[in-house]
């Protein structure tokens, strides 16, 4: 079974091709260009690479977020278009989740974040099962961070933190004015969403894979609009 | 966009694909259909066409109630819903039209100008089933759409003058020839469409305030005096901000000096100014250029008042017009899917690097 994974969720832009036992191919760039210029381009190239057709893939994973609102559209739109359009499942997997396996193994607590604006982040608690296999712990969130950190420090009972995401550099004074020596960073490419962990992690889970119609990016907050919208209407109410 | 690449020794295997595939159609003696995407605004459609003129299917999932209560589109509310609607869309234009992928010489995809977010949406579907499918990719300009709209009721003749108004656009584009655009005149600053739903708002009327203007407008006489924006004397170009705050100006001094103003007659004379200038400048326009035909596009071409005036202009001046009915004249993918056509015939195609671009202008000689 050959699986293209893709995440656009953020910054970084990767594409990956993963059987059962191998990763066939994987590209990831880290830089400030327009995803919905180069996502299709990569994919045709990494196919090229593989001298593969896409009739010769047999499902697609995506990082359906949470992250930038229109980077992880052009990956669902995406994903969900070429899952349909070839007739074969498509797999959407937390953004956070992506960054998160790349610690598995670490036996302290693993805190993926992205910077969401005005001191919140996109954030998970997650905890690795041996090396293959991740439990959450607290559940995907949007979340000032001075509230989050008391939170998962409680949560995890006295055993270290590691904070992922290119984000975490950005606040990295208040984690470590809050959980002192409990809180590590990792060096920088396992800040990095990795494509091939969605494939691996989509094959794991292809026999429940959403059907292409019905999957949809995870916002985590509805529209700004929206909220003002709900905030007025039940404030009158 | 991709002429350069295409021309590379072997090129990528996805433009090998689509070289098939377009061989595989020419070769061929079926009609061809064009799969056409929309998604620049708020209405996320889906329609194939055969050969440029016949609508085979026309899906639009409108969005227009989610977006009334807010008094206006909200892109990232409208990016939201083209995500949860596109590919049911595309499947039902496909499965009405009784066509697979498999039958399809084409995807042709609305990629400027509109809401970039809601762009991006179509734009990412078109190129992942082009590349999945091996079918050719066209980018439209949705101005082009819109004059297209007309194909899809008349056969155009050239030299032709369309008159091109919406919520985002007014504009006086002369055709010499298929594919080919020169702006004559544009809006200096709101277009058409906005002046609506601004001074709908003054006069406390709902959203969209095109319609309910103009149903308004049928029940008053035009006795406000308002100003008319002919620009200069030899200007095709439109202005509407200074009429919107000659009305909205009027109303705040009647209020001040505790009178009121008939809305309906308000209304009448805002459309009085509106449709005056719209239709003496289409008129010029096609006095100067000798067009054979005048062309009505876009969303305010379902206004009555405009219809009716331009009908009566065009008669009185023997000059022939053509307006699609309503349910073209709004956004819709079936006017994309006929400008996609001639943009088909040229082998005009677009590559993965396709992008949404939302203030697109619309280029001479190219439907791109
Ligand atoms: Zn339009």
């Amino acid at each position: 079974m050959r699986v293209l994974a893709i995440d656009t969720s953020n910054l970084v832009l990767s594409v990956a091709v993963v059987d059962e036992s191998r990763v066939l191919a994987e590209m990831t760039t880290n830089l400030r260009k327009n995803h919905s210029v180069r996502l299709m381009d990569n994919i045709s190239l990494l196919l090229d690479e593989l001298e593969l057709s896409p009739q010769e893939l047999d499902g697609i994973a995506v990082a359906k977020g949470p992250g930038s609102y229109t980077g992880v559209r052009i990956g669902v739109a995406t994903a969900k278009s070429l899952a349909w359009s070839l007739g074969i499942p498509v797999v959407g997997i937390s953004s956070l989740q992506a960054v998160a396996l790349n610690a598995c193994g670490f036996t302290g607590g693993i805190v993926p974040c992205f910077d969401a604006r005005r001191g919140q982040v996109y954030t998970a608690l997650y905890q690795s099962q041996g090396m293959n296999r991740l439990t959450e712990m607290a559940a995907e969130q949007i979340i000032l961070l001075r509230e989050w950190l008391p939170l998962i420090a409680a949560e995890t009972a006295g055993r270290p933190l590691l904070f992922l995401g290119d984000d975490v550099a950005l606040h990295r004074e208040t984690i470590v004015e809050m959980l002192g020596e409990r809180a590590l960073f990792a060096p920088s490419a396992f800040n990095h969403p990795r494509a091939a962990h969605l494939g691996w992690l989509a094959i794991e889970r292809i026999e429940q894979a959403d059907d292409p119609h019905s999957l949809l990016p995870e916002y985590l907050q509805v529209a700004e609009a929206e909220a003002k919208w709900l905030a007025k209407n039940s404030a009158t109410k | 966009m991709g002429e350069f690449t295409m021309m590379t020794k072997a090129g990528t295997r996805y433009q090998q694909r689509v070289q098939q595939t377009l061989q595989k159609h020419k070769a061929s003696d079926k009609p061809t259909y064009i799969l056409g995407i929309e998604t620049s605004c708020d209405e996320t459609s889906a329609a194939v066409v055969e050969d440029g003129r016949k609508i085979l299917s026309n899906i639009i999932a409108s969005q227009a109630d989610i977006h009334k209560r807010f008094g206006g589109v909200v892109p990232e509310v409208a990016s939201r819903r083209h995500v949860e609607n596109i590919t049911l869309t595309i499947e039902e234009a496909l499965q009405a039209a009784g066509k697979t992928f498999d039958d399809l010489a084409g995807i042709a995809v609305t990629y400027g100008p509109g809401l970039v977010g809601a762009l991006l949406v179509g734009v990412a579907a078109a190129k992942a089933i082009s590349f999945a499918r091996g079918i050719p990719l066209i980018g439209v300009h949705h101005i082009a759409g819109h004059i297209y709209a007309n194909r899809l009721v008349e056969e155009m003749e050239f030299p032709l003058v369309a008159l091109v108004v919406s919520g985002g656009h007014t504009e006086l584009v002369l055709m010499k020839e298929h594919g080919d655009f020169a702006i004559l005149g544009e809006t200096r600053d709101d277009a058409a469409g906005e002046a609506y739903d601004k001074v709908a708002r003054a006069l406390h009327l709902p959203y969209p305030g095109g319609p309910e203007i103009d149903r308004l407008a049928k029940e008053g006489t035009a006795s406000v005096p308002l100003p008319r924006a002919w620009l200069e004397a030899d200007s095709y170009d439109f202005s509407f901000s200074g009429l919107k705050s000659a009305v909205l100006n009027t109303l705040h001094n009647a209020e001040q000096k505790g009178t009121t103003i008939n809305p309906a007659d308000m209304a009448a004379s805002f459309q009085d100014s509106v449709c005056e200038v719209l239709v003496e400048k289409t008129l010029r326009a096609a006095k100067q250029y000798q067009v054979r035909q005048v062309l009505l596009a876009g969303g305010v071409a379902a206004n009555r008042e405009l219809r009716e005036r331009l009908v009566q202009r065009c008669q009185s001046e023997g000059i022939k017009l053509v307006i699609p009915p309503l349910s073209l004249c709004t956004d819709n993918a079936a006017m994309i899917a006929a400008a996609g056509y001639i943009g088909y015939l040229k082998e005009d195609f677009a590559d993965l690097d396709l992008n949404g671009v939302p203030g697109l202008p619309l280029a001479t000689s190219s439907l791109q």
